[in-house]
């Protein structure tokens, strides 16, 4: 329900007073209203749930999370189990 | 980047297990509050990919599930009348109430729309001036702007023909009613990231100080989960209790101010109940009176509804963290998704109809869709 998908914006327009938005997620277009996110520019990201930008995602934060999972555990990779087989249910299928 | 599918990069989760598993030394019971994130979990396997001692309890953060039965009940009464036009969000249709679902009121004639956004319903309106499209406006914190924005529209337009019948529901106040319980076993949460994007989080700063319990605000992403779970893990082990924000990509902690700003506009906090729980109070939110020419509980008399909930379902409990569905005698036997029993069961996100979907009510431990591993066609 909470549901809320990241898309980008590609075109901003104006309909009865409220700012609206064409939103592209993957290979879908849909149409979003902006007016609780009205910095949003086009080429951005924005979390779009049940037709409304709630938010626009940071770019450089998004990065920087991502860096730092990438560099997690990156000395002792080596000598850490695979998985944990036992609780894994058996053999990777 | 497309903020999604990096999202579930196998590689990396195994990375976050085993940063938990150098990080823990002890169990902890850690609850995910949102239905989206239960629903994550449960699909990608997280909870098994997790070192033992580290149990993942899922809360009470679906919206359908909480709907008490009478709101059901009640949106069906108004649904069936000749003069309205039903319109709901999608996972609201096959919820049963006390005599069949709103698909089956529409095959028998009446108007039930599915709509994808609340501003839809300006649009039939419109076109159905001699009808009243009333609108099902349930749901947390994350929902509660877009269903302001349809009634603040509808008013200011003097739309007359749409109205809303609201169940809207809060989740800071559920958090302190599990925490108050002396059956709680939850000794962290992994917070409910949209909801945070709108409310942010500095209401969940004292509930973290009073109850003793860390909160990270977390995403709904495989990656999101595990790294939450991480950071809670942390915490827990230095004995901190703050709120963090795993979710920073999305979120501050003031949230999103011009949201914030229309829901008090258009709602105030009230008593609501929950279903499988109960009353709980300032829990909800409903229509301020100026709006009341919008409100379809004032606008439709319906009547007293009575309605009984089966007494073997233990959805009360699920809800709450203090038990799972494999404890429930019905669970994938008596109850299922078709043939709901009760809260945790009525909604794709409620975790009994998590569990049923991916397979756990065949065994205790079933084979795994694993992240850390996946198969050669690459299920994820």
């Amino acid at each position: 329900m909470c549901l809320a998908i990241p898309g980008r914006v590609i075109e901003q327009f104006e309909r009865q007073g409220m700012r609206m938005a064409r939103v592209q997620f993957g290979g879908i277009v849909r149409e979003a209203c902006l007016e609780y996110v009205p910095d949003a520019q086009i080429g951005q990201y924005v979390l779009v749930h049940v037709g409304f930008a709630i938010s626009v995602v940071d770019e450089e934060e998004a990065r920087r999370t991502y860096e730092l999972l990438e560099q997690m555990d990156q000395l002792s990779e080596l000598d850490a189990p695979e998985v944990d087989e036992a609780r894994a249910g058996g053999k990777p299928q | 980047m497309k903020y999604l599918d990096e999202y579930r990069d196998g590689k990396l989760a195994q990375k976050v297990v085993n940063e938990i598993r150098k990080v823990q030394t002890r169990p902890w019971v850690i609850m995910e509050v949102c239905g989206g994130q239960t629903h994550s979990i449960v699909k990608h396997g997280i909870d098994f990919l997790l070192p033992e001692g580290i149990e993942l309890v899922h809360g009470p953060g679906c919206p359908v599930c909480v709907t008490p039965l009478e709101m059901i009940d009640k949106a069906h009464a108004i649904a069936r009348q000749q003069e309205v036009i039903f319109c709901s969000f999608g996972d609201m249709l096959r919820v049963p109430g006390s005599e069949g679902d709103l698909f089956s009121i529409k095959s028998q004639g009446g108007d039930v729309r599915i709509v994808y956004s609340p501003l839809d319903c300006i649009k039939i309106a419109r076109a159905n001036p001699d009808k009243m499209v009333v609108f099902f406006a349930i749901g947390f914190e994350t929902t509660a702007p877009a269903n302001a924005m349809l009634v603040w529209r509808a008013h200011q337009e003097g739309i007359k023909n749409v109205s809303v019948l609201v169940s809207h529901v809060l989740v800071p106040p559920a958090i302190s009613f599990i925490l108050d319980s002396s059956q709680n076993r939850v000794q962290g949460f992994l917070g409910p990231g949209h909801v945070c994007t709108i409310v942010g989080y500095s209401d969940y700063e004292p509930i973290a100080e009073r109850y003793h319990v860390p909160i990270v605000i977390t995403g709904f992403e495989p990656l999101d989960l595990l790294q939450g779970t991480l950071m809670t893990v942390r915490l827990l082990e230095a004995g901190r209790n703050v709120v963090e924000n795993q979710y920073a990509r999305v979120l501050g902690r003031e949230g999103n101010r011009a949201a914030q700003k229309l829901v008090e506009d258009v709602f105030e906090v009230s008593d609501r109940k929950w279903r499988g729980v109960g009353n709980i109070p300032a829990s909800g939110l409903q229509l301020r009176s100026q709006f009341r020419e919008h409100d379809a509980e004032r606008l439709f008399d319906v009547g007293e509804i009575d309605t009984k909930e089966p007494e073997i379902c233990i959805s009360g409990q699920i809800l709450r963290g203090i038990k799972k569905p494999h404890d429930c005698t019905a669970f994938g036997t008596l109850c299922t998704p078709q043939n709901p029993l009760g809260a945790t069961m009525v909604s794709a996100e409620g975790s009994c109809a998590a569990y049923y979907t991916y397979g756990r009510h065949l065994k205790k431990e079933p084979e795994l869709v694993s992240i850390a591993a996946p198969s050669p066609g690459g299920v994820a």
